[in-house]
């Protein structure tokens, strides 16, 4: 999230899109519910917020809605690009905003263009893009004064976003297509509908109101999933909502520490702190920052990130590797290791299935459940040499060797159960949604023989370097030189390791206070500089507890901030880009809602994204967006893969061809792993599978684990589907009957649960009503419901549905969109 | 606390639908099932020392109050609630943050390291020395398998091909930090979680 779990309440105008809070995140709920009842907030002149939910499901996130939309899954770029061109041709946009804090006024190189479905620069066979076009026309010499590497020519610029080169007029002309009449039948949602949406979304480019998108994995499980998030954002930028409170981008995230684990990099493709793994060819840190650092392309950009980036590189490596990191070795740069090919999940399956992985350690993930394409998965985890797996409880993959169908004896894989602790037997923190970084302590102490999972990874790597001292081995220096500076090497203690994260000065011992102060020479470490701050001399502030019983105290702007609650990265900020929530004199753009403001010597509210002293009327003063190269919002970009604007194009499987472009249906450039290792495809179309499908999560279950706890499996206790009335009807499918629901890759027997929240839609191209088929993903054939349905249970994975296919640069499988079809057993 | 559960709202032959809980409704019985189960707790908690918490499932970061005590030399947990004095939950929890008690002692833990031998049928219960050996052999020796110092380029890039780490959502912070150091530090380029999937 931009902002966070009780920011919500300060908005006017709330858009769900992908997500249903009211079911999946009930308890932050609460905020949407608050800002609905707060008759300060809300359209026009309040009454308060209203809350909009586009979704194919009709769930309680809708029932608490204002407005309800039933829309195809995977066609928020359609649904969001038509509100982008309804505000843009009904000059509804926040204009100061977009001049001053937008990469609006920018001139785009003369060759980029958008055709028939494709940008400039595609290249069919490769199936990818040149992106030499899609960046700006620059003028003069690469701006001074800037670190190596971290500069480039000014951007030209029109302030009266007249040109038709800049990227506010290229903008406009791309989502011209997107007219009501072609939004709804992508998306189908009718056009009065629509309209009325259009018309209180338009409301929200006024300085003082403001409105938030809240999205979950509904967005992000496409083939376009980074796209739909952007196309989202590009809305917020125009209606000048990005930075604000009550405003922002706000992803709901899943598991109660996925955002503190992505900070810390357990991701294929960064380092902690969001700084990018080096590829093959980055050779010094000198080409590192080169390649990966923004590029300042305005006087006024401070860049931070990117005039920064060499100093967190040299602090981490530092941190890692201590003694051995010194400036002759290039601070160790050679023992990062360096991916030849993307490496995310599906391509360690990929892998697998090729032959080329030997072991995979699975630690409170199970892949069998997660797919995509479970049965694949298995045949993968089958071609391992051993698997590992570290959790509290049995899961599908430490059991996938005598999963139902599955010939035990046939599969050589060496498996190894780890018995790992719960959270509540550990103390450390978990980073929430909002970024909120609270610390937890040790409740009880592990049960029987189970032993932490960083106790397991330290004594493991023990044993490994043990075996490199006696017998040597391929290039042993990067595991005989990290950093294990702890009372126990083999039992760190939660509390070193988040002092290590923060960072310390070196010549004086101390802790250090700021990422800021963070350099490139050898004397700072930071094991994750977005956290540096989170622990100083001081102690550990995600212990702390100044919470609501005291609200004069601990919240004295009343904006909710509680500053003194826990701790958020970057520097305790709780809403990001904040100087955005300021005009351009550093007033407030709606008084009553202050993010930051400047009081003649100083920025007072929240932590200021923004030098505090700096005077927003100052000719030099930075632009707001000081992480950018740019020093503002961008518009247009070349950071993604699939285009700089995002564009729609329909799900592998789809139940129409894409009204905009039918010859490019599909993103272009999504990587298609099955045809490139030589399987077959396995996509399905219309004809054999005529409806279309998604996956999502139960309130009484979270993922997998739950199905080991007797409460909620009460709760919850069968494998379903959801069947839309009418379709039910046209097959005489009974409410409580079993049914067998197939795609081209597996299938799934479970009950029917016929539901009017499904229903038909109607779209361009289809002369029959479409459906949607609801799945729940929560069973399997480990666990209290499997135990006492053996035979049932066979056939409970969702996950045996979808397809292995994903967003071209996120690599997030296509979970949320495919095709299905379904009878009667 | 004015709420009641909805098994004592069933109990009582009423007709119950709500599936969440989180606004207290009115005592629709005509007395005073809140306070009566309010004493029962108190008796049950008294004494109990309050340790902070937070819950395991989504996150939305919940904030949890659990009470244990300290019997014949071991601690028991005796009830989780949610924290009141939090900005994120205001002492509210869901079906699953309610019933996190129930997760965390659990009996269906898995109690021994278990190892299934290439073939077996079935799994063996061994000493954690056992797997823990056994495994930092496969480890150095798919390492040295598949470890690739040097691209067809010439390029330094020091990897390991064949090891493949995922895991870690429910990992406190800390701990992920420390897996992603040792990971990357055995050249590990596999490393994921669940923030994709």
């Amino acid at each position: 999230m931009t902002n966070h779990w009780r920011d919500i309440r300060h908005a006017d105008l709330i858009l769900i899109n992908g997500a249903n809070p009211a079911e999946a995140h009930p308890v932050g709920f609460q905020w949407f519910v608050k800002a609905k009842l707060d008759p300060t907030k809300g359209p026009g002149s309040g009454g308060g917020a209203k809350i909009i939910h586009a979704d194919p499901r009709y769930t309680r996130t809708s029932a608490m809605a204002d407005i309800y939309l039933r829309m195809r899954t995977g066609t928020d770029v359609a649904y969001f690009g038509g509100l982008i061109n309804y505000v843009i041709q009904n000059k509804l946009y926040h204009e100061e905003y977009v001049k001053n804090y937008t990469n609006a006024s920018f001139i785009v190189k003369p060759g980029f263009d958008f055709k028939d479905g494709l940008f400039s620069g595609y290249n069919s066979s490769t199936r990818s893009y040149d992106t030499a076009t899609w960046g700006y026309d620059t003028e003069g010499d690469p701006i001074g004064g800037a670190p190596a590497g971290t500069t480039q020519a000014k951007a030209k610029r029109d302030m009266t976003l007249q040109d038709p080169r800049t990227v506010w007029q290229l903008m406009a002309k791309h989502y011209s297509r997107y007219t009501p009449d072609m939004v709804s039948s992508i998306t189908g949602i009718p056009v009065d509908q629509y309209m009325q949406v259009a018309k209180l979304v338009g409301e929200m480019g006024k300085p003082d109101k403001v409105m938030t998108i809240v999205y979950a994995v509904g967005l992000t499980h496409h083939s376009t999933g980074g796209q739909l998030i952007r196309s989202g954002a590009l809305l917020q930028l125009i209606l000048g909502n990005m930075g604000r409170p009550g405003g922002g981008m706000n992803a709901e995230r899943g598991h109660a520490n996925i955002q503190g684990n992505t900070d810390h990099a357990i991701s294929w493709e960064i380092l902690p702190g969001y700084l990018r793994i080096p590829a093959p060819g980055q050779k010094n840190l000198d080409d590192y920052v080169r390649v990966n650092a923004p590029k300042k392309s305005d006087p006024n950009s401070w860049n931070f990130f990117g005039t920064n980036y060499r100093n967190f590189m040299v602090s981490l490596l530092k941190a890692w590797y201590g003694a051995k990191a010194t400036k002759e070795n290039e601070f160790a740069f050679d023992y990062i290791p360096k991916p030849a090919v993307n490496s995310s999940w599906m391509s360690i399956y990929d892998q697998a299935l090729k032959g080329k992985m030997e072991g995979v350690i699975l630690s409170g993930m199970t892949a069998t459940s997660i797919g995509p394409d479970s049965n694949q998965v298995m045949t993968a985890l089958g071609k391992l040499k051993w698997l590992v797996v570290m959790d509290p409880l049995p899961t599908t993959s430490s059991e996938f060797w005598r999963a139902p169908n599955v010939d035990s004896a046939s599969i050589q894989t060496e498996v190894f159960m780890l018995p790992t602790t719960h959270w509540i037997e550990k103390d450390g923190s978990f980073v929430n949604s909002g970024r909120w970084s609270q610390w937890k302590d040790q409740v009880i102490p592990p049960e029987g023989d189970a032993r932490h999972d960083h106790w397991v990874l330290a004594d493991l790597y023990d044993r490994v370097k043990t075996l490199y001292k006696n017998q040597g081995g391929k290039f042993p220096d990067p595991i005989m030189a990290a950093t294990l500076d702890y009372k126990d090497p083999k039992k760190p203690e939660l509390d070193e390791i988040a002092k290590e994260i923060n960072g310390k000065n070196l010549a004086t011992g101390g802790q250090m206070a700021s990422f800021a102060l963070l350099k490139d020479d050898g004397t700072t470490t930071a094991g994750d500089w977005i956290y540096t701050g989170s622990y100083p001399d001081a102690g550990n502030l995600s212990k702390r507890r100044n919470g609501i019983s005291n609200p004069q105290q601990n919240d004295p702007t009343g904006m909710g901030f509680y500053s003194n609650w826990a701790w958020s990265w970057p520097l305790n900020r709780r809403v990001l880009y904040n100087r955005a929530s300021a005009d351009l004199d550093g007033k407030p753009w709606d008084p009553k809602r202050p993010g930051i403001q400047w009081n003649g010597t100083t920025w007072t509210g929240d932590v200021p994204d923004y030098p505090a002293t700096m005077n927003p009327k100052d000719p030099a003063a930075w632009l707001p967006f000081i992480m950018n190269g740019e020093g503002v919002g961008r518009l247009f970009s070349n950071s993604m893969l699939d285009g700089p604007f995002p564009e729609h194009y329909e799900p592998f499987e789809a139940p129409i061809p894409n009204p905009l472009h039918p010859s490019v249906s599909e993103d272009p450039v999504a990587f298609l792993y099955d045809q490139a290792a030589g399987r077959p495809n396995r996509f399905g179309k219309v004809d054999k599978y005529p409806y279309v499908a998604t996956s999502y999560r139960l309130t009484e279950h979270e993922h997998y684990v739950t199905q080991h706890v007797p409460l909620l499996v009460g709760l919850q206790p069968q494998a379903f589907v959801e069947v839309p009335q009418e379709l039910a009807d046209e097959k005489g499918i009974k409410n409580g009957d079993r049914v067998r629901v197939f795609s081209e890759r597996g299938k799934l027997e479970v009950a029917a649960l016929v539901t009017k929240r499904l229903g038909p839609m109607k779209l361009a191209g289809s002369d029959k009503p479409v459906y949607h088929i609801g799945i729940p993903i929560h069973w399997g054939f480990v666990g209290v419901s499997a135990e006492q349905n053996p035979e049932r249970s066979k056939y409970w994975l969702a996950n045996a549905l979808t397809p292995m296919v994903g967003d071209v640069g996120a690599r997030t499988p296509e979970f949320k969109a495919f095709l299905v079809n379904i009878e009667k057993i | 606390m004015t709420e009641i559960t909805r098994r004592e709202f069933l109990k009582l032959g009423a007709a119950g639908t709500a599936g969440l809980a989180l606004v207290p409704f009115a005592n629709p019985l005509g007395f005073d099932v809140a306070a009566a189960k309010r004493r029962a707790l108190d008796l049950r908690i008294s004494g109990a020392k309050e340790v902070h918490s937070l819950c395991p499932y989504c996150a939305v970061g919940c904030s949890l109050i659990a009470y244990t005590k300290e019997v014949n030399g071991k601690t028991q947990l005796l009830q989780i609630e949610g924290d009141p004095d939090s900005p994120v939950n205001e002492g509210r929890l869901c079906p699953k943050g309610a019933s996190a008690m129930q997760l965390a002692t659990s009996s269906r833990r898995v109690e021994k390291p278990m190892y299934r031998a290439p073939g077996s049928t079935k799994w063996e219960e061994k000493s954690w020395d056992f797997m823990l050996d056994k495994l930092a052999q496969n480890i150095k020796t798919a390492r040295d398998n598949t470890f690739v110092a040097q691209d067809a380029n010439g390029n330094v890039v020091n990897r390991t091909e064949g090891i493949a780490f995922a895991g870690g959502a429910a990992f406190s912070s800390e701990e992920g930090y420390f897996a992603t150091k040792l990971m990357r530090s055995l050249g590990v380029v596999h490393i994921e979680q669940q923030a994709r999937v």
